[in-house]
């Protein structure tokens, strides 16, 4: 009986399972894994469409015999670079039609025109010619003859289901000089933008945790940067930062801070003094960072303050008797209890700022200094329509971010449960 | 007496005072002032002796009086220092002013022999700054997109600090820019999309993790530790990493700018977290509710449908909300999968605007308004569900 009943569970579970389980299977898992296979071949964009087979009907009258008629048919190879095989082709007549002449590649049978083109080498073309006629000396209506389409079918490899292999991709990806500097960049934009983040978030969340007049109204707007579409809020600070009619250049210049417009987000390296020292400073991808912060302190904020208003209050009553001041209130109370928070958010945060894309895209678009690895993926899938390259890259940022998985469920990974 | 407080008080408070100050003149100036001069060292002094005569003063004289005529002599001061600029602008720097002593009126000599009052001072004024700051950093960039979607390019051009909207205008020229991005740029197609993409997909994730959900939480199975910490990794892994290989199997299954593969993504990459965010409320529910809608022969399509949902409509809620959030923001798929402007979405048509350069601007930001309006109000109304799903759902973003 409970053996039985054990079973209908299992059944059920596995029933309520199946629909979400093979959803994420296909789009989630799978392209992780085909992203393997793809590595390893040379496909480009243009080659990813299944070479087909494919015929334009022209209907043309004969001026000398109205019971005649001339179809052309253009046919041709879809692919540049792929044969394709045992190609079939079928078109139906109306009744009391039939073909004059027929090619020897075709047949006529049962109002059919049947042919049998062999094959077909890349970039093949051919007019194929028939001249029909009625076998009642009528006159055949062209529109009749226009509304039929002809068939067409034959065997063409997949280019992404052939068994030919190359290391070329990988080779690429790891030969360029521009991959130290492209992992550079990306632990530079990542690192940076994920603490200032988590900086920013507890500066706010410490704020918000005090009362205040307008506290709620506070609370609700530190989210809107996060809340937004990245596109508008991208395309908003581009605006913002424009060296030509930005509002903050045109501010800084107002006032005499600058005397020339900067251009923020597309000067690479910019040369500050301080103290005597010239320091070249990445100028793009500072900015982009910036915007990151700007965009992803928010959820910093909201896990801190969650974890703040869960601080006992008799703590800091305790404290107070105990006269500590503010400064020492933070450090020795609320730190402590927020360490734990901060280690994870930082985790978090550092893998996901990791594979940001869509702000850089829209802010540079990978130039001036601030290509990531994400941004390789597109320039090199899409920008050079090199669809293996693309997934050698992808191979490489899956790669590190097992690493830094393995590495957070090592060192936080129990704690994360018990927040 | 001690000196420490007290000139640590000086030197912030002026600094409060004189940053907000600034700002103010900066906000004047995008209304199309004329101003040049933050005249930081002038007005910083300036501050000091407010703030010094406050402190001295105290209790000395009656608050009221206090409070109306020391920012009066200030603002006074203020004007004669100062470029001239018109009455909005000093009456702005009277009520800053006000709002700054009333502020520290209980700050007297007495009152800085207190223990950690340097401290506190530090941290009175470190929150009252860092209210202005964060409300200006965040608040100016949507502002700025607001009022330019109300400008004409080559106002902008002509002078960019003028960001002052001219009510003067009749209305179909004052909202010309939205009536443009409209008439000839379709963006109602785009809403309807973008609404279709994203209420479908919450529909259909939910249908997909609900019962999913459920199973995780209540039901024994073989492999059931395995698949829940499993649906926490697959969530780490990003959108680029899937883009080739979808795109490339998109392009041969024609799924490519077609809502369906836009719904199928959408689905596929928030299912993890919808079904992580609803077991953990599911496993909260009392499970002698459900032993008792046992108890009447229900089975588990009835279990869930009339025990677990009305019961989780909060969380359902919080999931729901978080999902058409993701959906409704959405760049990456929709920028791969459309290039067919008549299905695309919200995002991908004001992307696909700036790829002409000759776009004025204000058509650009009329197109950001259209689509960031809904989402926050959305966000502003339904604030309380959103929070919680975005707590649960923000190891992604």
């Amino acid at each position: 009986m409970n053996d039985t009943l054990s079973k209908i569970e299992k059944r059920t579970a596995y029933t309520l399972l199946l629909p979400a389980v093979f959803l994420v299977f296909a789009i989630v898992l799978f392209p992780i894994f085909a992203n393997i296979w793809i590595s390893f071949k040379d496909v480009q964009l243009k080659d990813i469409r299944i070479p087909e087979p494919r015929a334009k009907k022209i209907v043309k009258s004969i001026p000398e015999d109205k019971t005649k008629l001339k179809i052309v048919y253009r046919l041709r190879n879809s692919s540049l670079i792929e044969d394709i095989n045992n190609i079939k082709f079928s078109d139906n007549l109306p009744r009391n039609i039939e073909p004059v002449d027929l090619d020897s590649r075709c047949e006529f049978k049962s109002k059919k025109i049947k042919c049998d083109f062999g094959n077909w080498e890349a970039k093949y073309r051919e007019n194929f010619e028939i001249i029909i006629q009625n076998t009642n000396n009528d006159v055949i209506d062209k529109n009749i003859i226009k509304s039929q389409k002809p068939k067409l079918s034959g065997d063409a490899d997949n280019i992404l289901l052939t068994t030919k292999f190359t290391l070329k991709n990988f080779k690429q990806v790891f030969n360029e000089n521009e991959f130290l500097d492209l992992l550079l960049t990306t632990f530079y934009f990542t690192f940076f933008g994920t603490v200032g983040a988590i900086i920013f978030g507890m500066f706010a969340a410490q704020l918000v945790n005090q009362k205040f007049y307008g506290r709620t109204f506070m609370r609700s707007i530190l989210l809107f940067p996060y809340v937004g579409p990245v596109v508008a809020l991208a395309y908003t600070w581009t605006l913002l930062l424009d060296p030509n009619s930005g509002t903050l250049n045109a501010l800084l210049v107002n006032f005499g801070i600058i005397d020339k417009p900067i251009n923020l987000l597309g000067q690479k390296y910019m040369t500050l003094n301080l103290l005597g020292f010239d320091i070249k400073l990445r100028l793009a991808l500072t900015t982009v960072i910036m915007f990151e912060i700007w965009r992803y302190f928010p959820l910093a904020f909201l896990f801190i303050l969650a974890r703040l208003q869960a601080v006992p209050k008799d703590l800091y009553e305790a404290a107070e008797v105990d006269g500590a001041g503010p400064l020492r209130k933070f450090i020795n109370i609320t730190l402590p209890q927020i360490t734990a928070i901060l280690s994870i958010l930082f985790m978090i945060r550092f893998i996901w700022n990791f594979n940001k894309f869509e702000d850089i895209f829209l802010l540079t678009g990978g130039a001036s200094g601030t290509r990531t690895l994400p941004i390789n993926v597109y320039q090199q899938g899409f920008a050079v329509s090199n669809i293996g390259m693309g997934s050698a890259v992808s191979i490489v940022i899956v790669m590190l971010l097992i690493i830094f998985m393995i590495i957070y469920f090592k060192l936080i990974g129990k704690r994360a449960n018990e927040i | 007496m001690r000196y420490k407080p007290l000139l640590i008080y000086l030197f912030i408070s002026s600094i409060f005072l004189t940053l907000v100050g600034s700002i103010w003149k900066i906000m004047a100036t995008l209304q199309g002032l004329k101003l040049t001069e933050i005249n930081f060292n002038i007005n910083f002094l300036l501050a000091l002796l407010l703030s010094l005569s406050l402190v001295f003063i105290g209790k000395r004289i009656n608050h009221l009086i206090k409070i109306l005529v020391l920012p009066l002599i200030f603002t006074f001061i203020y004007i004669a220092l100062n470029e001239s600029a018109p009455i909005w602008y000093n009456v702005g720097i009277l009520l800053i002013s006000l709002f700054f002593t009333n502020r520290v009126k209980n700050y007297n000599l007495n009152y800085l022999k207190e223990d950690f009052v340097s401290e506190k001072i530090v941290f009175d004024f470190l929150s009252l700054f860092a209210i202005v700051f964060f409300a200006f950093i965040i608040l100016f960039p949507f502002y700025l997109m607001f009022v330019t979607s109300f400008k004409l390019q080559a106002a902008l051009l002509y002078n960019p600090l003028d960001l002052s909207i001219d009510f003067t205008k009749n209305i179909s020229d004052q909202f010309k820019s939205y009536l443009v991005i409209f008439k000839t740029y379709d963006f109602g197609r785009y809403i309807l999309t973008s609404s279709i993409v994203s209420i479908g997909t919450v529909i259909i994730t939910l249908i997909f993790a609900i019962p999913a959900a459920y199973a995780v939480a209540r039901l024994n199975f073989f492999g059931k530790t395995f698949l829940s910490t499993s649906i926490l990794i697959i969530y780490m892994f990003p959108a680029i990493v899937l883009v080739i290989p979808l795109y490339t199997v998109f392009s041969q299954l024609g799924l490519r700018n077609s809502i369906e593969g836009l719904l199928i993504v959408y689905t596929a990459t928030t299912l993890p977290v919808a079904i992580y965010m609803l077991q953990g409320y599911f496993k909260s529910i009392p499970k002698e509710i459900e032993d008792a809608g046992l108890m009447d022969g229900q089975n588990w399509f009835g279990i869930i449908i009339k025990i677990i949902i009305p019961l989780s409509l909060p969380a359902i809620a919080s999931v729901a909300l978080y999902v058409f959030m993701i959906a409704w923001n959405e760049f990456l798929f929709s920028l791969m999968f459309l290039d067919n402007p008549k299905s695309f979405t919200l995002s991908r048509a004001i992307n696909h605007l700036t790829g002409d350069a000759e776009t004025p601007r204000q058509y650009l930001m009329a197109g950001s308004v259209v689509v960031t309006l809904p989402i926050l109000l959305i966000f502003v109304y339904f604030e309380k569900y959103l929070v919680s799903g975005l707590t649960a759902g923000s190891v992604k973003g």
